[in-house]
């Protein structure tokens, strides 16, 4: 009798076992689909423009007209005013540098089409490099403390309070626009902006597209400076300056095939036509 | 009671360790904190009015902070109703530390008493770095 009963109950325990490991294999398959095709997430930090294109809500981005932008050659200059601005730090070593807006030749912004044989005058032209404020940010996914998110107007902003230093930003992001303080950063400020915070050592930082300003009303530094070639507004507006922009213009984007949805466009081929 | 000797010892002894850090710091009370409210600025108001009363401020104004930053940050909001009604900038810069622009005398005085170290100046407000 009593070994009926453990018979009886071992066999339950199998099928329990079976019927658990069905469940568990399903929703394995279930999460990797949905993750490939991406499925119709209603998560606010998830929400994909590819899959769920959201038209009330904003999405700032910019335009840049980038052989304008290096026939003005006033790039220089509005690097140095967005790094003064922020208290962005020059430690002077490339192996701790501090970027939130930088240059870079198309080889190293487009690898993916870059090819051998390039136009000369594309080949010398320098692209401005900052975050791209994805639309389905990979480090906004990556934070674990939430120090990172996404406003409601696109804007893949930080909360340096919350930093804790892991760097899963910096390995998630692919554009590199992450930047971490190995030290203090007001050894290498000549002059500290009272207007906005430093960081301090072991903090993660970024380009915020000037968040604070835009709550203000106004425009951000790099767009305002740039008698026009960066072009700034809300990508989900389609009367905006940049759908304008997109419309008139050739435009491509980094790193597109990531589905990671960024919000900076670049115009290459000049703005003649 | 072989051992009673030792056993009493021991006792005492640990005791004594365990009583060390009140027969250490015995006589060298510090005495409450008085955060100082003389700065120019305040000095200057016609109504010395803080945002909300003394009492409530002394006891929130830790959450306060922490609330504002996540309106500020996260939902680009920058106006704060006081409970009296009037309107302020939610900004630690700019509201708190105009007023109370003296830290030795009013932030730290209590954060040192109650060892709670402020790290706020690591980033704001660089003109207090000497």
């Amino acid at each position: 009798m009593q070994k009926d009963m453990k018979n009886q109950n071992s066999m339950e325990r199998r099928t329990f076992l079976k019927a658990g490991a069905a469940v568990a294999a399903g929703a394995a398959v279930a999460g990797t689909l949905s993750g490939c095709h991406g499925g119709p997430i209603t998560n606010k930090a998830d929400g994909s423009e590819v899959v769920e294109p959201k038209a009330k809500t904003r999405q700032w981005g910019f335009v840049i007209d980038v052989p304008k932008l290096n026939e003005l050659g006033i790039f220089e200059e509005i690097k140095e005013a967005c790094h003064a601005y922020h208290n962005v730090p020059d430690t002077g070593n490339p192996k701790t540098a501090v970027k939130w807006i930088w240059e870079e030749e198309y080889h190293k912004t487009f690898p993916e089409i870059a090819s051998e044989y390039l136009n000369e005058e594309i080949e010398e032209l320098g692209f401005p490099v900052l975050c791209n404020h994805c639309a389905d940010a990979p480090c906004v996914r990556g934070c674990p403390t939430e120090a990172t998110f996404k406003r409601e107007d696109g804007i893949v902003s930080m909360d340096y309070h919350r930093c804790i230093g892991c760097r899963f930003c910096m390995a998630a992001c692919p554009f590199g626009a992450r930047s971490l303080n190995f030290s203090d950063p007001r050894e290498f400020l000549d002059e500290v902006n009272p207007e906005f915070p430093t960081r301090s050592k072991g903090v993660v930082e970024k380009c915020m597209m000037c968040s604070e300003l835009i709550d203000k009303g106004e425009t951000p530094i790099c767009a305002a400076m740039s008698q026009g070639t960066i072009i700034f507004g809300d990508l989900n507006d389609p009367s905006s300056d940049v759908r304008k922009a997109l419309n008139e213009n050739f435009t491509i984007r980094r790193r597109v095939e990531l589905g990671t949805g960024p919000s900076v466009y670049y115009i290459v081929d000049g703005g003649e036509a | 009671m072989r051992k009673g000797g030792k056993i009493m010892f021991f006792t005492a002894l640990f005791v004594v360790v365990l009583c060390a850090p009140f027969i250490l710091n015995m006589g060298s009370a510090q005495a409450a904190p008085d955060p100082s409210l003389d700065t120019p600025e305040i000095n200057a108001l016609q109504e010395k009015e803080c945002i909300a009363d003394t009492e409530w401020m002394r006891e929130n104004h830790m959450q306060l902070l922490d609330d504002w930053r996540w309106e500020v940050i996260r939902n680009g909001a920058t106006e704060y109703v006081a409970p009296n009604g009037q309107v302020y900038d939610m900004s630690l810069d700019d509201t708190c530390l105009s007023c109370h622009s003296n830290r030795e005398e009013f932030c730290e005085t209590c954060h040192d008493y109650s060892n709670v170290e402020l790290y706020c100046w690591d980033c704001h407000n660089p003109d207090y770095e000497e």
